[in-house]
């Protein structure tokens, strides 16, 4: 950790977004992560991605449960709203926080312990229901806030900082949102914020549950030869199948793409995903092959990035649970509390 | 673009904006740091070491180093590196056990300079302490040039002047006052070994226009009316005062006629404000005296009335400015204004009547002497020329440095070694990293803005002509301005197998100075980094391939405050901060000894 804070810094070359806010407007509070954590990659490429969609901080709500990737939160956007919750549970609370007020753009932010062990059952309710929540694992494979055990997301045959070996099996987040319906799953690296940061653009505007792997090296306890989950390892064996770009309503695609090569998919609010396949054989559209090309990958000890999975028809959190339009903040007293009268009607009419 | 050579010593000498844009290379953010210590004693002799005249510098110096501080394209006002270099020469203790011994027993070799100037001193600091015997020769009845005749009392007090003058001649030198050199051939005849020639550019420019001849007995030469005042022959001007020129010389000419009785002084510009040759500091401070600075009048003729000047008239212009340059212009009208004296501010050039033209010394077709531009030597072997002397008015931090090269050179040529023989600038690194998070330099970045210098209230002082207007900064004032310094002299030291390129220097930078990327050509690089590398004036650091990925590490060394959270986040020590020191070698370094055994490692 650092103890001056980044300074701030205005010089005249800085460049401002749409809101005329500059990117350090996104930051947040002083990182206390470990000097070369991944985790500070992810934070910088949040900070990057909502600058660029030019989103105003107190549009945002950031949920997390508890470990490292928990505290992310704290690092960036320190104009938002926050909860920082029990273990695991960062699902539920996002629910709620959602089922209130509709207009909160949400953030979760989870490692693999916090989504894969303890939280699991809660990280699968809320892909299924497709709540409307930009759901991140910063994965690592090692419980880094306890000094370095296994996680369940790491890879039989991978060795600890002190060389024993893990032999259960691995969690795959990103196959099990696949399985569990989920309606976006992507996974990327907090080392390669090309592909990084359209990717969480993607995510923010997606209307659902947008789940995105993102490995994250422990720099302390899981970046040593032996770790599946080191700068190293992920860099030599990162396999891309798609790149994604996301175009902004008012803007022209200025990228050019081959032919057939890519495909545009009109968002809700206008905007257009770009979806380019690197891999040819790839289908980011249909569940089977998406599964079927994750498995041959892992199979080869490789790691798939990218949009693997997307269906932004599929009804969200909102559309099927009927939640209200109109935010509970917004609402009169009177209509929060109809009164005695009302729950008397109402019981009586289930009576 | 090629990975950057860091070995050039050039390279992180120029991250030290301050220090590469002053002339004698005096390193500033080391001096910054000790008067932040309270080591004013220590700053001033860091000081010395290159510009020789900390007290007189840190008050009319031209500050080359100012407009190229890194801090004022992070906050538009640059340090007070100038002010600062005073309040090291203000608090100081005394120094005489720190200046170099000299010897008593001499080299044998005598040199004799022209001039009691900041050349000719700086000539005589660097090689008495070698043994040398030298001889000044001087026009006027007291040492120290322009500094002494052309800088008024009020900016320059005199015994600041007699102090900094006084450890140089001190050392032993022969100070001949009252005596005028009328020829080169009969110096070149006395048998000195070497001879500098330091006398400066003593020479007003006229205005031959209508009425000058007239109206004589009003008109002064700026810089021959300043040496006047300042030796007390004159001490009276008239009540309206015109001066012509808008450069430095008017800016004291200006001021100083306030302090003998002018009370409606109007500066008289050709071109409008951009074009000035004055600092923006001296303009600032002849406006805060209520001098009118008028501008786009071209002076057409001085207008007498029963032998008498009663003023001038002038050509309103109007020009077609392109791209901060003056494409097309005319007059539109011309103007009378009263005037009762006159005083021409338009430029000074060198005069060298007292040298023959038929000694074998060339010259060019601006009849000035040709001298080299390295060794300061002319094309008679053995005479040196420096300051205002050698390639016309410049300023006092360029004499020094024309002094501290002829020093070398006349070291090099009377011991019979080429004088092109000169040592090459080396620079050491060394690190500042003193624990986990401890480095030993102040790397908290001082938001505040550049203190204001305090000057005598108006109504104070004119009543004396040498009371000093600038106050010097306090105790309060120092301690923020010290801290306003970037340390750019604490290098960001990257070495590319070390980094795992986990981003994380990237991600800290408060001024997005870094970026991992593909290497390519300079321009395509300046254009795809995290903020676009606009400064080209700035230089780009590439690092060799990366181990992982093969890309490199750039970094635009534009805004970068020197915070060191690069290196703090590294978790692999990639990044460190070293500090540099450049080592510039005077004539003390040049082995000149006959057989000089090199040694080696």
């Amino acid at each position: 950790m650092t103890y001056i804070a980044k300074p701030k810094v205005q010089w005249s070359g800085q460049r401002h977004n749409e809101l005329g806010l500059t990117i350090r407007d996104y930051e947040g509070g002083l990182s206390t992560l470990c000097a070369g954590c991944g985790h500070d990659s992810v934070t910088a490429a949040l900070v990057q991605a909502f600058w660029e969609l030019a989103i105003r901080p107190e549009q945002v709500i950031k949920l997390s449960g508890i470990g490292c990737s928990s505290k992310t939160p704290a690092y960036f956007l320190s104009g938002s709203h926050g909860f920082n919750s029990v273990h695991g549970r960062m699902p539920s609370v996002a629910t709620g926080a959602l089922a209130a007020n509709r207009d909160l753009i949400a953030v979760g932010i989870s490692g693999d312990g916090d989504s894969l062990s303890i939280g699991f059952g809660q990280f699968a309710h809320a892909v299924r229901r497709n709540l409307n929540v930009l759901y991140l694992i910063e994965n690592n494979g090692v419980y880094g806030l306890t000094k370095g055990q296994f996680s369940a997301s790491a890879d039989p045959g991978s060795k600890a900082k002190k060389g024993e070996e893990n032999r259960q099996q691995s969690i795959d987040p990103i196959a099990t949102a696949i399985t569990l319906g989920g309606s976006f799953a992507a996974r990327s690296f907090s080392g390669d914020k090309n592909q990084l940061v359209p990717l969480l653009k993607a995510g923010l505007t997606h209307p659902g549950c947008a789940v995105i792997d993102i490995i994250s090296p422990c720099v302390t306890f899981n970046d040593h030869d032996g770790s599946t989950k080191s700068y190293a390892y992920t860099r030599a064996h990162m396999e891309a199948a798609t790149f994604t770009d996301l175009v902004p309503p008012a803007k022209t695609i200025e990228t050019d793409y081959a032919e057939g090569d890519a495909t545009s998919i009109t968002l809700h609010d206008g905007s257009r995903l770009k979806l380019k396949k690197l891999d040819p054989e790839y289908d980011p559209g249909n569940r089977a092959v998406a599964l079927k090309f994750l498995e041959d990958h892992r199979v080869r000890g490789q790691i798939v990035t990218g949009l693997l999975y997307l269906d932004s028809d599929m009804p969200d959190f909102h559309a099927v649970s009927g939640t209200s339009k109109k935010p509970l903040t917004s609402m009169s007293h009177d209509e929060l509390n109809p009164g005695a009268d009302a729950l008397a009607k109402l019981q009586e009419s289930m009576r | 673009m090629k990975p950057t050579d860091t070995s050039n010593p050039d390279y992180f000498h120029r991250v030290v904006d301050c220090q590469w844009g002053c002339p004698a290379h005096t390193d500033i953010p080391e001096y910054i740091r000790l008067i932040a210590q309270g080591q004013f004693t220590d700053a001033y002799m860091v000081n010395r070491q290159s510009n020789v005249f900390p007290g007189i510098l840190g008050r009319v110096c031209d500050r080359p180093c100012e407009p190229v501080c890194r801090r004022a394209r992070v906050d538009e006002k640059p340090v007070a590196i100038c002010r600062l270099k005073r309040v090291a020469a203000d608090h100081k203790d005394d120094i005489q056990d720190r200046l170099p011994e000299i010897p008593t027993r001499k080299n044998g070799k005598k040199i004799a300079l022209v001039g009691a100037g900041c050349a000719s001193l700086t000539v005589c600091n660097d090689l008495m302490p070698l043994g040398y015997e030298c001889t000044i020769f001087e026009a006027l009845q007291v040492p120290g040039g322009l500094m002494r005749s052309n800088i008024p009392a009020f900016r320059l007090p005199a015994e600041i002047l007699d102090e900094e003058i006084g450890y140089i001649t001190d050392m032993g030198v022969d100070l001949r006052l009252n005596s005028p050199i009328d020829s080169l051939k009969a110096l070149l005849d006395e048998g000195y070994d070497a001879i500098f020639i330091g006398s400066g550019a003593p020479k007003g420019k006229e205005l031959d226009i209508p009425g000058r001849q007239e109206a004589d007995a009003n008109i002064h030469i700026g810089i021959e009316w300043l040496e006047s005042v300042a030796f007390g022959h004159t001490e009276k001007i008239g009540r309206k005062v015109l001066i012509i020129g808008v450069g430095n010389t008017a800016m004291d000419c200006c001021r100083t006629s306030l302090r003998l009785g002018a009370d409606d002084v109007k500066v008289m510009a050709r071109k409008p404000r951009g074009f000035f040759k004055a600092s923006d500091w001296e303009l600032e401070d002849a406006e805060e005296e209520q001098v009118e600075i008028v501008i786009n009048h071209s002076p057409k003729s001085f207008v007498v009335e029963d032998g008498r000047l009663t003023g001038m008239i002038f050509e309103v212009m109007e020009y077609d400015i392109e791209d901060g340059r003056i494409t097309d212009s005319r007059v539109i009208e011309e103007r009378f204004l009263e005037a009762d004296d006159v005083i021409l501010a338009i430029g000074q050039e060198t005069a060298f009547p007292w040298i023959e033209r038929d000694i074998g010394m060339e010259f060019n077709k601006w009849d000035e002497p040709v001298v080299d531009k390295t060794t300061y030597q002319s094309t008679i072997p053995g005479v040196f020329f420096g300051g205002d002397a050698a390639f016309g008015p410049e300023n006092i931090i360029w004499a020094v440095e024309h002094g501290h090269q002829a020093a070398i050179s006349i070291h090099n040529y009377v011991h019979g070694k080429s004088v092109n023989d000169r040592l090459p600038d080396r620079l050491n690194l060394v690190s500042r990293k003193m624990g986990i998070h401890e480095w030993s330099y102040s790397n908290y970045f001082e938001p505040a803005a550049r203190r204001k210098m305090e000057h005598v209230p108006l109504s104070e002082r004119f009543k004396n002509l040498g009371t000093e207007v600038e106050l010097g900064f306090d105790a309060e004032q120092t301690a923020c301005e010290v801290e306003r310094c970037l340390n750019c002299d604490i290098q960001t030291v990257f070495t590319d197998k070390l980094c795992i390129e986990c981003d994380a220097c990237v991600d800290i930078c408060p001024t997005q100075c870094l970026t991992i990327t593909e290497p390519g050509p300079e321009e395509d690089l300046r254009t795809r980094l995290t903020a676009p590398a606009d400064n080209t004036e700035q230089l780009l650091f590439l690092s060799g391939p990366l181990e992982q990925t093969g890309r490199a590490m750039v970094k635009d060394e534009n805004v970068c405050v020197h915070c060191g959270l690069c290196a703090e986040r590294c978790p692999t020590a990639a990044w460190d901060m070293q500090k540099s020191i450049i080592d510039i070698a005077y004539a003390k370094d040049h082995d000149v000894s006959p057989c000089a055994a090199r040694q080696t490692g």
